[in-house]
């Protein structure tokens, strides 16, 4: 039995990023069939069957278009910013553990690229790193939409933060540790987090739709009011990065919500460890995009108003009554 | 429902149903009860079952709206007002056109030029007509005015050309020879009567 080594890290490193990169654009296609299908509409069809190519559209359009700066941004910080933000996504899936450990010629693979000790802490702070995308983004660009984007981005990400951190706390403490694997198996021996947790699970989710950026929190490129945010400017691939970015932190969120609330990859009836995990990530990003052909958007004072008045004392409370809890 | 009914202009007269909803609060605890009310209610839960049940329908029970346009095409009204048609008489096969110019002249668009002269027979025939489809608004006054029928409107609707020439052929509108027994008849002053073989008698030669 031979543990893994480097080699094995940079493997797992290039899968990571080949097949989040290849789900980010299957995602793409997803999210226009189920939202075509709850209009009861078709979605794409005419591109390979079932409309399945127009992934390979896409993908040659985003790559063949021209790649534009406007003449009065900052140059540099305008191509460094969709790096930012895909590369704090793929680097927060590197802690992120998402099927059991395995065996493969003889060699035990742990399934997780980086296994710190501090896992959710680590993925909360890269997520929170990728704040820094859209908000260079849209200062960089010199148009006023981007600096509109740019502000709600620096609003909406740091209050969230504090809401994502908050109701995380009181499964943490039930825990007693920071890692997602311990998370795992605490599963193992318990009920589900959601069962002991539910307001924490919400809370999440929530917060979770808030930093992902998904719809009833999009106010980051709310198109009806500011036109495209922070990526007004962007065409080609690096608008193509900010989507990927967008996709893997969604992949991201599922991955968390399943593991820590959702029972994670263990063993479920009959069902495979590595089935379940599959599965309950699937429900929860169909669940993103269930939820933006249902509801619309809110203010962004309803917003703010939400994430400071009700969520934070929400999550304290809970965390709070946890704590209590526990002592006694 | 009578016509009186919807002659009724007179806003707050009819009978409304009044939606069943609570005052607005003033207050801020009457803010916080609701508040704490309409969460804990789930009402946010309803637009979920909505749009899947939606999508179970169109999934499971094929009620999908769309109609893949070029290759599926909706059925339109018989009096929509497309591209004109150009009738022809069912007994000889002769255009319908007497050439009266009505149509020309009642064109608010001005899109209907004709010339016409005196055939062999001292019978009037048209020796150009054009429908400037550049400029035809589609009002149908040519259809209504015309005495014999012999201009109405058709249902073509993709009128998109490459050149103008192509939106002014008589020959376009007129009914092919060979489908002159396919040619769809209005009811009007003019047409052929639906009973009109039972109608035919024999003309009485024997006096």
């Amino acid at each position: 039995m031979m543990e893994v080594t480097y080699l094995g890290i940079i493997i797992k490193a290039i899968l990571i990023l080949a097949i989040i990169s290849a789900i980010a654009g299957f995602g793409t296609y997803i999210e226009r069939k189920v939202l075509a299908f709850m209009q009861r509409r078709l979605g794409p069809m005419h591109v390979g069957p079932y409309g399945l190519l127009q992934i390979a559209a896409d993908g040659i359009k985003l790559f063949t278009k021209e790649d534009f700066i406007p003449q009065n941004a900052n140059k540099l910080m305008f191509m460094v910013a969709p790096v930012i933000t895909a590369a704090t996504a793929f680097i927060a899936l590197s802690a992120v553990p998402v099927f059991p450990d395995f065996t493969i010629f003889g060699i035990f693979v742990p399934s997780i690229a980086a296994d710190v000790n501090i896992g959710i802490l680590f993925v909360l702070g890269m997520m929170a790193a990728g704040l820094y995308g859209p908000l260079l983004a849209g200062m960089s660009q010199a148009n006023k939409w981007g600096i509109i984007g740019a502000a709600r981005t620096a609003a909406q990400f740091i209050s969230y933060e504090v809401v994502t951190g908050l109701s995380l706390l009181a499964p943490i403490m039930m825990v007693g540790s920071l890692s997602l694997i311990d998370f795992n198996h605490y599963n193992e021996t318990h009920p589900w987090m959601v069962f002991m947790q539910p307001v924490a699970f919400v809370l999440f989710l929530i917060a979770g739709f808030a930093e992902t950026n998904r719809t009833p929190f999009d106010l980051l490129e709310n198109e009806a009011e500011i036109i495209a945010g922070y990526a007004t400017e962007y065409s080609g691939m690096r608008w193509g990065m900010f989507f990927i970015g967008e996709y893997a932190n969604m992949i991201t969120v599922s991955v968390l919500a399943s593991i820590i609330f959702l029972g994670g990859y263990t063993d479920l009836w009959f069902i495979p460890g590595w089935l379940a995990i599959i599965l309950k990530i699937a429900f929860m990003f169909f669940l993103m995009l269930w939820v933006r052909a249902s509801w619309p958007h809110v203010r962004p004072d309803q917003f703010m108003w939400l994430a400071w008045k009700v969520l934070m004392p929400l999550a304290v409370i809970n965390v709070v009554i946890t704590g209590i809890v526990i002592m006694v | 429902m009578s016509l009186e009914h919807f002659k009724n202009r007179n806003v707050g007269t009819q009978n409304y149903r009044m939606l069943d909803l609570d005052p607005t609060p003033v207050t801020g605890w009457g803010q916080f009860k609701q508040v704490v009310r309409r969460s804990l209610s789930l009402e946010l839960l309803v637009g979920l079952k909505v749009t899947l049940r939606e999508m179970l329908k169109a999934l499971l029970f094929g009620k999908m709206h769309t109609t893949k346009y070029p290759f599926e095409k909706l059925p339109i009204g018989p009096r929509y007002r497309a591209i004109h048609e150009m009738k022809r008489l069912l007994e000889s096969g002769h255009y319908r056109c007497i050439g009266c110019g009505l149509c020309e002249k009642i064109c608010p668009a001005d899109a209907i030029r004709m010339d016409t002269h005196y055939g062999e027979n001292q019978r009037k025939e048209v020796s150009e007509y054009t429908i400037n489809f550049g400029r035809c608004i589609f009002c149908g006054y040519c259809a209504e005015v015309c005495p014999e029928l012999a201009i109405v409107h058709g249902g073509r609707y993709e009128t998109a050309s490459e050149q103008r020439a192509s939106f002014s052929l008589f020959e376009d509108m007129l009914t092919p020879i060979d489908q002159l027994k396919s040619q769809r008849e209005f009811p009007g002053y003019g047409s052929v009567s639906v009973n009109a073989d039972t109608n035919i008698k024999k003309t009485p030669l024997a006096y």
